[in-house]
């Protein structure tokens, strides 16, 4: 049952995938469709000199694990997936994370608060109203770009 | 007569109740951060810093208002934002009933965070959120007196970012510190935390 939905789904996406412009908020997938992304964003950034972060949610579709273990962007000199810790006495800081596993069937979010990804030494600053190209890689060899909409600084998710 | 069931079913409401009051007070939003990191009572505060607009303030531009103070840095990407966003949402939620309330950011990293600096970066969120500085020791002092915590950290490219307190301060009007809202806790439980130190204000005012 679950297994034809998503099979229907699949295959609506990929008919609108052939047939509209893709919408940025729309979700965007890997050539066999195992891996779906969905919901990315960006806040504008002021500027160049820091570092601008973005978020995404990553659904693996096929039968295998899969690990996101980085990122590349143009507009970004160095870009990687960072994580934000918050300890028990309400520090947070933040740091390159390690691989994310992500079980068959199983999805990750790159959120504020946790994971995100860091881009810095921007090239060109993250202008609100427009989109920038990012690849993500993973531990198959997968390298999946996507479009990336840049939302206000303000913003507080994918919806603005 | 009551039935014994329905005695069961008080009784167990009854410890219910506790015990919600209980986690309340204990875990829950009621409860006060640790003994030793309780900021200091804006009245006993002494420090000396430079708002967005060049002017000097100190904890006496906070009493007599409820405030919400917090630390942060201009350079952090996911955190601070998203504090400024939260913030900026609350303050919209509460519309009027707030427009009395301070709401500052107090940079954790002065070297980069210039009082022009501040000024463009707090433009970007709600009108009422005020954006601090000052020198290295000035800000050393602040954060003592709050009993915040930061760190410089070196990061992989010749960069550098902070480690900080990330929570927000809540004082009431008389200078009092009435609770923190932590950068992890549910969302819906700031916007009463707020109104909790408004209305603080209000009854320090009667008595
Ligand atoms: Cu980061």
């Amino acid at each position: 049952m679950f297994k034809t939905f998503a099979k229907a789904f699949q295959s609506l996406s990929v008919a609108l995938l052939m047939g509209l412009p893709l919408a940025a908020s729309a979700q965007q997938m890997s050539e066999d469709a195992s891996i779906v992304v969905e919901k990315p964003w960006a806040r504008a950034s002021l500027g160049t000199s820091r570092p601008g972060g973005a978020y995404l949610t990553v659904r693996n579709e096929g039968s295998e694990s899969i690990s996101l273990i980085g990122l590349r962007a143009e507009i970004s000199g160095m870009a990687s997936i960072h994580e934000t810790r918050t300890n028990s006495d309400g520090v947070s800081s933040m740091a390159p994370a390690d691989d994310i596993v992500i079980p068959p069937g199983g999805m990750i979010a790159l959120e504020p608060g946790g994971y995100h990804a860091m881009l810095m030494q921007l090239q060109s600053p993250l202008v609100e109203g427009e989109t920038f190209p990012l690849t993500l890689l993973f531990s198959d060899g997968t390298e999946l770009e996507i479009t990336v909409p840049v939302l206000g600084i303000g913003a507080r998710g994918p919806e603005g | 007569m009551m039935s014994v069931a329905k005695i069961a079913a008080i009784g167990a409401a009854a410890v219910f109740a506790a015990l919600f009051v209980g986690w309340w007070q204990v875990d829950g939003p009621g409860a006060d951060p640790a003994p030793g990191k309780r900021p200091m009572p804006l009245t006993s505060m002494d420090f000396s810093l430079t708002d967005q607009d060049g002017q000097e303030v100190g904890p006496e531009t906070l009493i007599g208002h409820p405030s919400l103070v917090f630390f942060g840095f201009t350079y952090c990407p996911d955190v601070c934002p998203t504090t400024l966003s939260d913030i900026s949402g609350w303050l919209d939620e509460l519309g009027p009933e707030a427009e009395d309330l301070r709401t500052v950011l107090i940079t954790v990293d002065p070297d980069r965070d210039t009082v022009e600096t501040m000024a463009e970066y707090v433009s970007y969120f709600h009108p009422q959120i005020q954006g601090w500085t000052g020198l290295p020791d000035q800000i050393a002092a602040v954060a003592e007196d709050f009993r915040a915590t930061y760190e410089k950290v070196e990061g992989e490219d010749g960069s550098y970012t902070m480690n900080h307190t990330a929570g927000v301060f809540l004082f009431d009007a008389t200078g009092r510190f009435v609770s923190i809202i932590d950068y992890h806790e549910p969302r819906e439980f700031a916007v009463p935390k707020i109104r909790r130190a408004m209305q603080d204000r209000a009854e320090g005012a009667k008595s």
